[in-house]
C-alpha cells in the first residue's frame, strides 16, 4: 500500500458507514496525492458511491476523517467542501433543467468562487470563463439550448464542465461514461486528462476497464465495502484477489 | 446580472402605474372601488410572496392565511397598548411573520420538501390555536379595531388603505423582480431543479431556503397589517380564513410561476372574478370555482397563463425556439 | 388530579387510539410506502362519513354496514384518482410541487362541494348502540364499573378499527398484492421482472388506501357529529401518526395512534378541548424537528 504522508491532498482514515444493519463501508483508508490520476473500481454494491457520497458531504459518515488539503472535513456541508476545492460529477448526470447550458456552467461560478461582492466585481470575469469551460467541451454551439435537448454523451460533457468550472483542486468523476460508445468514452478519457493536464487531482470511478487503465496511474479496488487493492494498474489487475473478487465476474 | 430595466427603473414605472391607478380610482367616485381594489391588491402582495417560496424555490406553502394572520394580530396587539401609524405597523408584521417563517424554516427545510408542505399546515393549525386561547387580543371573541374617520390629505380612511396596500405591491413587485435577475434568484432556481446537484456546485442551500422563507413570511404578514383596520373586527377564523391559503397558491399556480409576472396576473384575474362573483353568486361557489380552477390548471397547464402564452408567441413561425 | 379523572380519560385514549389506527394506515400506504404526499386523504375520510349519513337517514342502515358496502365504490375512485396523478405527474417527472397542489385542491373542492350540498350543520347516525355503554349493551351487571362505563359509540369504532387494521396486516404479509406493495417502494424493477406493473400494484395500493379512509369516516360519524371542515383536523393526526410511527411501517402505525389518542385526550381532559387540534400538529413538527425517521424508522 502506498502512502503520501504529509503531500497529500485527500486524506481517508477508516472511514465507515452503515445504513441500518447493512455496513456500506467499512474502514476505508486512502490517500491522494496532488495531480494524480486515481482510478477506483469495484463490483455494483462495494460502496464507490457512498465513498463519493461520504467525501462530499452527501452523506455524513458515522466513523472515521476525511481530510482535504490539511482541512478537517468533520462537519462540513456540501458546498462548503465545493468551495473548498473539491468537485464531483454525478453518475446520473443532474443539470439544472430550467436553465440554458450556459447557465449551468455559471451556477458554480457565482457560488463556489468567493463571496458575492468578489463575483459581483467579476462578472466579465465569469462571462470569460464560463465561456472557456464550454469550448473545452465542445458545447459552445449549444450554449443557449437547454439540457433536454441534449444527447447523452453532451449531458456528461455538461456534467463535467459543471463540476469544473469553479477551479477545484480535486475532481471525483462518478461514473462518467457508462453508457457510451467506444469514441464518446475515448472523448471524456481525453478531457479528463486533458483537466489532470492543468494541475486538478481527478479520482475516476469507472466500470468501463479499457478507460480506466488508460487513464489511471494508480489503481484502487474496492470491494463489499472494503479496499482490497491500492497500487500501480498492471500490478492491481494481475492481484488474484483482485481478478476473483472483481474481474472474473 | 441580466441586461434590461435596472430595479430602480422599473420601481419608478410601477409608482407612475399606481400613481394613475389610484387618481383612476378616485375618479370613479365611489368609495366601493377602493374597498374592492384593496383586496385584489392584497391578493397580489400575498401571491407574490407565496412564489417566492413556492415558485422559485419549489417549497410548498400551506399555512399561507398563518402568515398573514400573524400580520393581522401585531396590528392588533400594538392597537391595544398604543395604536401606531400603519407603516411603522407594517414594518412590525414584516418583523414577526418573517421570524415566524425562519423559525419554522429553520425546524424544517432541512427534510423533504413534502414535510416542509405539512409543517406548514400545521403551522397554521398551531397558530390559529395559540390566538384562540390568548384573550389579549381578544381571543375567539375577536378584537374590534377601529379606525380613524379620516387621515388628512385623503377624502376616506380606505382611500389611505389603498394607497399603502399600492405602495406594498410596488415593493413586493420590485423585490421579486430583482430576486428573479440576481445570483440569488439563481440560487434558488437550482435548489428548485435539483437541491443535491445546487448543493454539490456550491450553493449554500439551507441558507438560501431560510431566506425564501424569511422573505415570503414577510411579505405575507404586511399584507395582514392593515387588514384589521380595512376590516373594522377581527377574529381566528377570519383571519386564518382559508381563502387566504387557497388563494395564495391558486393565483401563482394559475397565473405562472417562473416569473413575478404570473402571481400578477393570476391574482387580479382570480381576484376581479371573486369579487364578480361574491356580489352575484355565493362566496362558497367562489371558492369552489378557484378550487376547480387550481386543480384544472395544475394537471392540465401546469405553467401557468402565462406559460401558455410563452408556449403560443414560441409557436409563431419565424420566432425563436 | 383524580384518578378516576386520569384513569378515564386514558381509557378513552385508547379507545381513540385505536379509530386513529384505522383512520391513518392509508396514509402509511399512499405516503410511508408509495411515496404520494396524499393530503387530500382527510377528504376521503369525510365522503365515508357523509356516505354512511345519507344511507343511515334514507334507509337506517347502521353505519357500518355502510361503510363496508360502500368500499368497492371508494376502491374504484382510488384507483381513477390515482391514474389521474400518475398521467399528469409521476410519468412527467415533475411530482412536487404540483403533485401537493393537485391534491391539496382536491381536499378542497371536496370540502366546499360539501359545504354546497350538506351546509355546515353538524350530521350525526343513528344507531341502537350509539347512545349505550357496554355494560347496559350486554345487559349484564357483572362486568366492573370500568368496563361497564365504557362508551359504546366510542368501543365499536375502536373494534371495528383493529379488525380493519388486523386485516389489512394480513393481506401485506400473505397475499400476493401485498408483499408486491410492500416490495415496489423498494425495488419497482425486480417487481417487473416477476412480471407484476409497477403501476398496477401502486394503484391497487392506492385504491386500498383511499377504501380504508372511507370506511375509518363511517366509524368516525358514530363517535362524533361530522361537518364538512372536520377534516382539517385530521390532516395533522395522520401525518403525525404516520411520521411518528415511521413512515409505512404497519405496526409502528398503531403504536403512533395510541400514543396520540392518549396524549390527546389526556390534554382536552386537564387543558380543555380548545387545545386539542393544536396537540397533534404540535406533535408533528417537533417530530419533523427533532426526530423525522420515527419511534420505530425504517
Amino acid at each position: 500500500m502506498t502512502t503520501n504522508a504529509g503531500a497529500s491532498i485527500l486524506e481517508v482514515e477508516g472511514l465507515g458507514k452503515r445504513f441500518g444493519g447493512f455496513v456500506a463501508l467499512d474502514g476505508i483508508d486512502l490517500a491522494v496525492a496532488p495531480g494524480e490520476r486515481l482510478g477506483l473500481i469495484g463490483p455494483n454494491g462495494s460502496g464507490k458511491s457512498t465513498l463519493v457520497n461520504c467525501l462530499c458531504g452527501t452523506l455524513v459518515n458515522d466513523r472515521g476523517s476525511v481530510r482535504f488539503d490539511g482541512t478537517d472535513l468533520r462537519g462540513m456541508m456540501a458546498h462548503e467542501r465545493t468551495r473548498l476545492g473539491m468537485a464531483r460529477s454525478f453518475q446520473l448526470p443532474r443539470p439544472f433543467f430550467s436553465m440554458t447550458i450556459a447557465d449551468n456552467i455559471r451556477v458554480p461560478l457565482l457560488y463556489a468562487m468567493g463571496t458575492r461582492r468578489e463575483s459581483h466585481r467579476a462578472e466579465a470575469q465569469i462571462a470569460e470563463r464560463c465561456h472557456e469551460m464550454l469550448g473545452l467541451v465542445g458545447l459552445h454551439d449549444k450554449a443557449r439550448q437547454f439540457p433536454r435537448d441534449l444527447t447523452q454523451v453532451d449531458m456528461r460533457k455538461l456534467e463535467l464542465a459543471r463540476a469544473m468550472a469553479a477551479e477545484p483542486k480535486l475532481l471525483i468523476a462518478d461514473e462518467a461514461m457508462a453508457g457510451l460508445s467506444g469514441s464518446e468514452v475515448t472523448d471524456i478519457v481525453d478531457l479528463l486528462i486533458t483537466l489532470n493536464e492543468r494541475g486538478v487531482t481527478v479520482i475516476l470511478i469507472e466500470h468501463i476497464m479499457s478507460a480506466v487503465m488508460r487513464f489511471s496511474q494508480r489503481l484502487v479496488v474496492l470491494v463489499s465495502g472494503r479496499k482490497i487493492a491500492d497500487g500501480a494498474p498492471d500490478a492491481v489487475i494481475r492481484d488474484p484477489e483482485v481478478e476473483r473478487a472483481y474481474l472474473g465476474q | 446580472m441580466k441586461r434590461g430595466m435596472t430595479s430602480w427603473m422599473f420601481a419608478l414605472i410601477a409608482c407612475a402605474a399606481g400613481a394613475l391607478l389610484f387618481f383612476a380610482a378616485r375618479s370613479a367616485g365611489n368609495d366601493y372601488v377602493f374597498f374592492a381594489g384593496y383586496t385584489i391588491l392584497q391578493y397580489i402582495v400575498l401571491a407574490t410572496a407565496w412564489n417566492i417560496l413556492g415558485g422559485y424555490t419549489g417549497y410548498v406553502n400551506f399555512g399561507s392565511a398563518a402568515f398573514f394572520a400573524v400580520g393581522a394580530y401585531t396590528t392588533v396587539f400594538f392597537h391595544k397598548i398604543f395604536p401606531l401609524p400603519i407603516p411603522l405597523l407594517v414594518i412590525a408584521a414584516a418583523v414577526a411573520s418573517g421570524l415566524v417563517g425562519l423559525g419554522m424554516g429553520y425546524l424544517t427545510l432541512r427534510l423533504r420538501g413534502a414535510f416542509f408542505a405539512i409543517a406548514t399546515l400545521a403551522l397554521a393549525v398551531v397558530l390559529q390555536t395559540l390566538i384562540v386561547n390568548w384573550s389579549f387580543v381578544g381571543g375567539s371573541r375577536g378584537a374590534y379595531v377601529i379606525r380613524p374617520a379620516t387621515v388628512y390629505p385623503f377624502d376616506s380612511y380606505i382611500q389611505y388603505l389603498f394607497l399603502i396596500m399600492l405602495v406594498l405591491v410596488i415593493v413586493a413587485l420590485t423585490t421579486a423582480r430583482a430576486i428573479e435577475r440576481s445570483r440569488l434568484g439563481y440560487g434558488f432556481a437550482t435548489i428548485r431543479d435539483d437541491e443535491l446537484a445546487a448543493e454539490a456546485s456550491g450553493v449554500p442551500t439551507l441558507k438560501l431556503k431560510l431566506i425564501a422563507t424569511a422573505l415570503s413570511g414577510a411579505f405575507m404578514g404586511m399584507a395582514g397589517a392593515p387588514f384589521p383596520y380595512y376590516i373594522g373586527f377581527l377574529h381566528p377564523s377570519g383571519a386564518f380564513g382559508l381563502e387566504y391559503t387557497v388563494n395564495a397558491i391558486a393565483m401563482p399556480m394559475i397565473g405562472g410561476t417562473a416569473t413575478w409576472i404570473g402571481p400578477l396576473v393570476g391574482a387580479v384575474l382570480l381576484g376581479t372574478l371573486q369579487q364578480v362573483a361574491i356580489v352575484t353568486i355565493s362566496s362558497a361557489v367562489n371558492l369552489l370555482l378557484v378550487g376547480l380552477l387550481l386543480v384544472g390548471f395544475v394537471i392540465l397547464a401546469p405553467n401557468g397563463l402565462v406559460g401558455v402564452v410563452r408556449n403560443l408567441l414560441r409557436k409563431r413561425p419565424g420566432a425563436q425556439p | 388530579m383524580s384518578v378516576d379523572l386520569f384513569v378515564s380519560a386514558l381509557i378513552a385514549g385508547i379507545l381513540l387510539g385505536g379509530f386513529y389506527a384505522a383512520v391513518t394506515v392509508g396514509i402509511s400506504i399512499s405516503f410511508g410506502i408509495l411515496d404520494i404526499v396524499n393530503i387530500a386523504h382527510p377528504a376521503f375520510i369525510i365522503l365515508g362519513s357523509y356516505t354512511a349519513y345519507i344511507l343511515n337517514a334514507q334507509f337506517g342502515l347502521d353505519p357500518i354496514v355502510v361503510g363496508i358496502i360502500a368500499l368497492p365504490a371508494f376502491y374504484a375512485l382510488g384507483a381513477l384518482i390515482y391514474q389521474v396523478y400518475y398521467v399528469s405527474f409521476e410519468k412527467r417527472g415533475k411530482e412536487s410541487m404540483t403533485g401537493l397542489a393537485f391534491f391539496f385542491g382536491l381536499l378542497f373542492v371536496t370540502e366546499v362541494l360539501l359545504i354546497l350540498v350538506f351546509g355546515v350543520d353538524y350530521r350525526y347516525v343513528q344507531a341502537s348502540y350509539i347512545d349505550t355503554n357496554l355494560g347496559k349493551f350486554l345487559g349484564s351487571t357483572a362486568l366492573p364499573a370500568l368496563l361497564a362505563d365504557l362508551p359504546m359509540r366510542m368501543l365499536v369504532p375502536c373494534v371495528m378499527s383493529i379488525a380493519m387494521f388486523a386485516i389489512l396486516l394480513l393481506i401485506v404479509k400473505r397475499t400476493f398484492v401485498g408483499r408486491a406493495i410492500m416490495a415496489v417502494s423498494q425495488d419497482a424493477l425486480a417487481l417487473q421482472l416477476q412480471g407484476a406493473s409497477p403501476v398496477r400494484i401502486k394503484r391497487i395500493a392506492f385504491a386500498i388506501s383511499i377504501a380504508t379512509a372511507a370506511l375509518a369516516g363511517a366509524f368516525l360519524i358514530i363517535i362524533q357529529p361530522v361537518e364538512p371542515s372536520v377534516g382539517r383536523e385530521y390532516i395533522g393526526r395522520v401525518f403525525a401518526i404516520c411520521v411518528l410511527g415511521g413512515m409505512g411501517s404497519l405496526p409502528g402505525t398503531l403504536v403512533g395512534a395510541m400514543l396520540l389518542g392518549i396524549i390527546e385526550s389526556l390534554t382536552a381532559t386537564f387543558y380543555g378541548p380548545s387545545w386539542a387540534p393544536a396537540v397533534s400538529f404540535g406533535l408533528l413538527l417537533l417530530t419533523l424537528a427533532f426526530k423525522p425517521s420515527g419511534l420505530m424508522g425504517r
